[in-house]
């Protein structure tokens, strides 16, 4: 018999996750009328989005006068191979701005043009100069404003270091979360009318990422337990430039801030490659096509040393590099001894973000699930096939208020939380709790490590049938594996990391498989989904997402049509690009 | 010991950890062998992996970004994640901040850093800039003169160090180094228009500080904490106190009693 929780929380809406789009939900939600709980597994202010570093997207038209939502919604639907959600891509193109001014409103500080404005630099794949940023570290700036508000917003209560085990429903509709205190193990109940999920990605089931610990997919697994849609969940991007030396720092990012700031990339011949795959952008050129050329250059035997491409900046002055990219410029130095004022760095392609997620609808990030809400990168539609840089902290702000005044809607028009399934509940109690009686299971560390090595062999950046056939039997029998897992030693419940890992497996197993059950599944290669047995786009393929869903038979991936783009929206992309190249048409 | 940072490496690591809570506790010493590159936070980690699952210990980003893994290696408050081993030889030794009640092992409790936080009248622009239909324009320098402040990690390493919190425990007297330069970065933003200086004197207790710069020397992020905040936020204390000439012009201007906490400048 279960132990029956300790504590209980009455809410109107619960945000788990306080990363950008979760504190800017909460936000939102607070705006609108309903008492708020924030629960973040770290504490405060250390979310994922703290290491974003290049900018915010938004057509301000700052640096750029003719830079407008039409080019900056043609950029996202082209970089993501027309395969975004459209209405999401035309909503983030035209808000962005007013969201970006509104954060400086509460306090975030960016740097000027000339004459006062908020500056903007060039990223991958903008047409315009279109990044608010704040020297490298623009995550960390609009996280602290956000937290600047949060906790000066007297609705809305945080609990930090808490981590939801299960979403609970009754009747379709969210009614609650089981969690656990980090700090004690004690379980806590959550009773919310609605639940926003803004809990990020799932980029730790790869061994090279540039992503925090924290991303182990817990909201799409959370999302998939409790019966939502995951979509597109095929689509991981490799940021083409992560650290590569020394192995210690493999996988952390180097921004591309440095290519917006002018760095060069080029092979230990010298050469500038990317004149090869991308002449017209070049290194300013999409992540998923830069990445592919650093790949392509190293099998070619042309890579740097440690296995990857240089980036060099030393062509400009040491004092623009030092307060353009600073913590660039002291991550090299400090990390891996590299002066990058005087030398070029070593990069190759880490896993960084994930378009796939929680499916949602354009206009309030609900999802199929009454009462439950996504916004983030845990949800999926925005990006399409591949995100461009800078959409990532814009989509959090635009889609954080959106899903966040949904959600406080919804439980304004409710009157209580659902009630509680005792069997769920008591089923998610026994599971949380299983580990913990297992002295002798399976060390959940090695189970991660060796998910991590079967993602990152069998689902690198070219992909082919047989090799994600075999990934996806492997995960399977991790997951097995997993349900018998233990702590990996000591059965304490404070602050018991082997325990907690045991938790973090659950999401990531569920993650896994959805990359490698859609992976099979998309035979053509598109944006961030490259196959070796399907090397082109097929224009079939352009009308379909994959949407992934738990049915009593396991996990069902089917494809279902998108909805078309309106007219007036082809126009703008056609009038927008009369540099499209048929490949990018198709 | 020391075979410090010549490029040579040591095979292996000697690590000892302090185990524990806040009741009891004591050192273990670990074996890790060391790969290149390899830095505090990544020797714990194998530990944790392979000697020690339930080692706790807090970090995120792996990348000085976030704050989290801060510890005293050697007895000097440090991120794990921005501490090579290479820079310490074949010995060392990991211990929880010192200033903040332990939770286990090398995780500390730093809530009552959030709640120093709560109480620091938030960012608040004029009435005229916050309605101001025309998007702000700031000059870069006024941006710069507060960049410095805001890129606080909030690692609290300077909070562990401060001898006023850490020696004499006078949380309920000083809100310590980090705070000094979150409102730092609020009075001196352009565009924010609440007086702060009022707090600064009582609650926050800036007179407390005695600059002596640890904080400063072991910042991750190079801020200068006390030459470009306390400092100054002294000085603008004392003016607004004890410049009898500010004085006499206030009393001039017929305001002449103490600005209450978070009024209009
Ligand atoms: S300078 Fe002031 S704030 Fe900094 S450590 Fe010394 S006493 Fe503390
Ligand atoms: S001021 Fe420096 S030392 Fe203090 S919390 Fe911030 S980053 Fe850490
Ligand atoms: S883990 Fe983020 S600062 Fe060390």
């Amino acid at each position: 018999m279960a132990e029956a929780p300790r504590e209980t929380v009455e809410t109107d809406v619960l945000v788990i996750g306080a990363g950008g789009a979760g504190m800017r939900g909460a936000v939102a939600a607070a705006l609108s009328g309903a008492r708020v709980t924030v629960i973040c597994k770290s504490l405060l202010g250390k979310a994922h989005t703290v290491m974003a570093e290049g900018g915010m997207a938004a057509a301000l038209g700052n640096v750029a006068h003719l830079d407008s939502w039409e080019a900056h919604f043609a950029d996202t639907m082209k970089g993501g191979k027309l395969i975004n959600n459209w209405r999401m891509a035309e909503i983030h193109a035209k808000e962005a701005p007013e969201r970006v001014l509104e954060l400086e409103r509460w306090g975030a500080v960016f740097d000027r043009t000339r004459d006062g404005l908020i500056h903007q630099r060039p990223f991958g794949a903008h047409t315009y100069p279109r990044l608010a940023h704040i020297g490298d570290r623009t995550g960390l700036e609009l996280i602290r404003s956000l937290q600047d508000v949060l906790v000066h917003t007297p609705a809305v209560d945080v609990h930090m270091e808490v981590t939801v085990a299960s979403l609970l429903t009754s009747d379709g509709r969210v009614a609650g979360a089981l969690a656990y205190a980090r700090a004690d193990g004690r379980l806590i109940l959550y009773r919310a009318r609605a639940i926003l999920l803004a809990t990020g990605g799932a980029g730790k089931i790869y061994r090279i990422t540039s992503n925090s610990w924290e991303s182990t997919g817990d909201g799409t697994g959370l999302a998939y337990e409790a019966g939502a849609q995951l979509q597109d969940m095929e689509f991981v991007q490799f940021h083409p430039t992560g650290m590569v030396w020394p192995p210690g720092v493999r996988g952390i990012l180097v921004t591309e801030g440095v290519r917006g700031e002018g760095g060069l990339l080029r092979n230990k011949e010298g050469d500038r490659f990317m004149e090869k795959y991308d002449p017209e952008r070049m290194e300013l050129s999409a992540r998923d096509v830069v990445a592919r050329a650093i790949n392509s250059e190293v099998l070619a035997g042309r890579g740097s040393p440690h296995g990857g491409a240089f980036l060099d900046i030393t062509h400009r002055s040491p004092d623009f590099i030092k307060s353009k990219l600073p913590s660039m410029y002291e991550q090299f130095l400090k990390l891996a001894k590299v002066d990058i004022t005087k030398e070029p760095m070593e990069v190759a392609p880490t896993i960084h973000y994930y378009m796939g997620g929680v499916r949602v609808d354009a206009e309030t990030g609900a999802t199929n699930v009454s009462g439950l809400f996504a916004a983030g990168e845990v949800a999926s539609g925005l990006h399409g096939a591949n995100r461009l840089g800078g959409n990532s902290l814009s989509d959090l702000l635009v889609f954080g208020k959106r899903a966040g005044e949904a959600a406080g809607a919804f439980a304004g028009a409710h009157g209580g939380s659902a009630p509680i399934d005792s069997r769920q509940l008591e089923q998610a109690t026994e599971r949380l709790l299983a580990p913990l009686r297992r002295p002798h299971g399976d060390s959940p560390y090695r189970l991660m490590s060796e998910l991590q090595e079967v993602c990152t062999k069998y689902a690198p950046i070219i992909r082919e049938e047989k090799g994600l056939r075999e990934g996806l039997e492997k995960v399977l029998e991790l997951g097995g594996r997993a349900q018998l897992c233990g702590t990996g030693g000591p059965n304490g419940r404070a602050f018991n990391p082997g325990w907690h890992t045991a938790q973090d497996l659950h999401g990531m197993l569920i993650n896994a498989e959805a990359l490698f059950r859609s992976a099979i599944e998309r035979k053509e290669s598109r944006g961030a989904h490259a196959r070796s047995d399907y090397p082109r786009l097929d224009a079939r393929w352009a009308e379909l997402n994959l949407i992934t869903e738990k049915t009593p038979d396991g996990m069902a991936v089917r494809a279902v049509e998108n909805k078309p783009l309106p007219y007036e929206l082809t126009e703008v992309i056609s009038q927008s690009f009369k540099r499209y190249t048929p490949e990018e048409i198709s | 010991m020391a075979r410090a940072s010549t490029g040579d490496h040591v095979q292996q690591l000697r690590m000892s950890v302090f185990r524990g809570d806040a009741s009891e506790g004591e050192m273990i010493t670990y074996d890790v062998p060391v790969r290149e590159g390899m830095v505090v936070l990544d020797a714990v980690l194998w530990v944790q992996a392979n000697l020690a699952p339930d080692l706790a210990v807090r970090w995120n980003c792996k990348a000085a970004k976030c704050g989290s893994c801060s510890a005293e290696i050697n007895g000097f408050p440090r991120l794990m994640c921005k501490s090579p081993v290479s820079d310490y030889g074949a010995e060392l030794s990991v211990r929880p901040m010192r200033t903040f009640p332990i939770i286990r092992d090398l995780v500390t409790d730093v809530s009552w850093n959030y709640e120093v936080n709560k109480r620091i009248p938030k960012f608040t622009p004029s009435e005229k800039d916050a309605f101001d239909p025309q998007p702000w324009r700031m000059q870069q320098e006024d941006v710069d003169r507060i960049t410095e402040f805001r890129k606080c990690i909030e690692c609290f390493l300077c909070q562990d160090v401060c001898h006023v919190l850490r020696d004499h425990d006078r949380k309920d007297a000083f809100f310590g180094p980090r705070f000094m330069i979150r409102i730092a970065g609020l009075e001196m933003h352009p565009k924010d228009s609440l007086d702060r200086r009022p707090l600064l004197k009582n609650e926050a207790g800036v007179g407390m500080c005695n600059i002596t710069k640890c904080c400063t020397e072991v910042c991750p992020e190079h801020i200068h904490i006390t030459d470009n905040g306390i400092i100054p936020l002294k000085e603008r204390v004392a003016d607004l106190y004890f410049d009898p000439v500010r004085a006499l012009g206030r009393r001039l201007r017929g305001g002449g009693r103490e600005p209450d906490r978070g009024r209009s400048r």
